[in-house]
């Protein structure tokens, strides 16, 4: 809370060095020099992450973009006379829906991008200009609008801001607040049966899972360890069969897919590097000692 | 100058959140869109009740967060039902009440 009235004071500090001898003082802290500041500095930093939903092609960059908006409209509301509703903003929409939209993309996929398919043709320009007309359409008419002076709230929350709300809420809308109870409850209730599954079949155990391997699996052994050869612990070269040719089924798929296997053609390299080191009187032996003692003392390490 | 500037800010919020909802075919990035329209207008909300001196629409503002964030965790279970069923969370492939 002091990091609120701080940032508060600030404000209103930065507002009231505004001219302000001919307004009125309660409006003219509003809208200050200040807040233009806080204004320009917010939108551009908001208006890009925002359009990162638009246009980013990875999915978790545009929730990156969106957590960025949160709290810039976090900052606005606090700095709009809002504390409560800031602190909200960043607790609830930064932390708890931002959270769980990241979960959510963790579990569908981290890099399930669009498909750049359209159903309809030309939907995508359709839906832009459409975007674009809506974003002029309002403009237009939030330019016709005349306002009249902001009054600020100054004179409703006299016994600050909390209290003003709660005046509200457990007072005009205690229906409504009551009602949102119900209403959270459904949601998590609906939640709960939606992420639900029912088994249908009994959980295999890890002995019906051996013997289901021994009936259908195309390998009965475990899988071939893959190549160790002299110089490292060669998790990306293949095991060598009986018959000199490399396994596949030794090397773990995920090497594979990622292409960081290597073949065992390429050992024959490593092999000639290790014949020159182990050759006498190539180096001299007081150059090689310190190396492989450090080398040692880093592998104990 | 007046505050009629964050309204501006909330339009053009509003108008990338819906853009989003129609261009993205991703339901989770649609799903985001959705949220930042509804952010958009809470930022009007709070400048609304700044300009008329009125805490009523903070407290609005306020009943816009509880209702997304149930929307929130409905809506993304039922993404995430979708993709257990039909493996993508792409919004075309769940077609099948379609004709």
């Amino acid at each position: 809370m002091i990091a609120l009235q701080l940032l508060h004071e600030s404000v209103s500090l930065a507002t009231t060095q505004a001219p302000a001898e001919t307004v009125d003082a309660g409006t003219a802290k509003l809208g200050g020099g200040g807040e233009q500041v806080l204004f320009w500095v917010m939108s551009i930093i908001m208006v890009p992450a925002a359009l990162g939903l638009l246009f980013a092609r990875k999915a978790v960059h545009a929730a990156l973009g969106m957590a960025v908006v949160m709290i810039g409209l976090g900052i606005i509301y606090l700095a709009e006379q809002a504390p409560f509703l800031g602190v909200v903003q960043i607790f609830v929409y930064a932390g708890a829906v931002m959270m769980l939209f990241l979960f959510l993309l963790m579990l569908v996929g981290v890099d399930s991008s669009d498909s750049l398919v359209e159903t309809i043709k030309g939907q995508r320009w359709m839906a832009l200009v459409f975007g674009g007309g809506l974003a002029i359409l309002l403009i237009s008419v939030l330019g016709d609008v005349t306002y009249t002076a902001p009054k600020g709230l100054k004179d409703v929350d006299t016994s600050g801001n909390m209290t003003a709300m709660a005046n509200l809420i457990f007072g005009k809308y205690v229906w409504a607040f009551e009602v949102t109870s119900a209403l959270l409850i459904t949601a998590v209730l609906g939640a709960m049966i939606l992420a639900h599954r029912e088994r249908l079949v009994p959980k295999p155990t890890q002995r019906d899972l051996s013997i289901k391997r021994i009936r259908e699996g195309p390998v009965k052994a475990p899988l071939p360890a893959p190549g160790v050869f002299a110089r490292s612990n060669a998790v990306d070269i293949p095991a060598l069969l009986p018959d000199g040719s490399p396994s596949p089924l030794s090397l773990s798929r995920v090497l594979i897919a990622r292409g960081q296997m290597r073949a065992v053609g390429t050992v024959r390299e490593d092999v000639k590097v290790i014949e020159a080191e182990i050759t006498p009187g190539d180096r001299p032996k007081a150059d090689r000692n310190p190396d492989a003692a450090s080398e040692n003392a880093e592998g104990a390490s | 100058m007046n505050l009629v500037h964050w309204l501006y800010l909330s339009v053009l919020l509003f108008s990338i959140g819906a853009a989003t909802v129609l261009v993205r075919r991703n339901a989770i990035i649609v799903f985001m869109g959705v949220e930042l329209m509804l952010n958009a207008t809470n930022l009007a909300f709070v400048t609304f009740a700044r300009i008329n001196g009125n805490v009523e629409g903070q407290v609005i503002a306020l009943f816009v967060m509880l209702v997304a964030a149930a929307e929130v965790v409905v809506g993304l279970a039922i993404i995430f039902t979708i993709f257990r069923t039909r493996r993508s969370a792409s919004v075309d492939d769940a077609n099948l009440l379609k004709y």
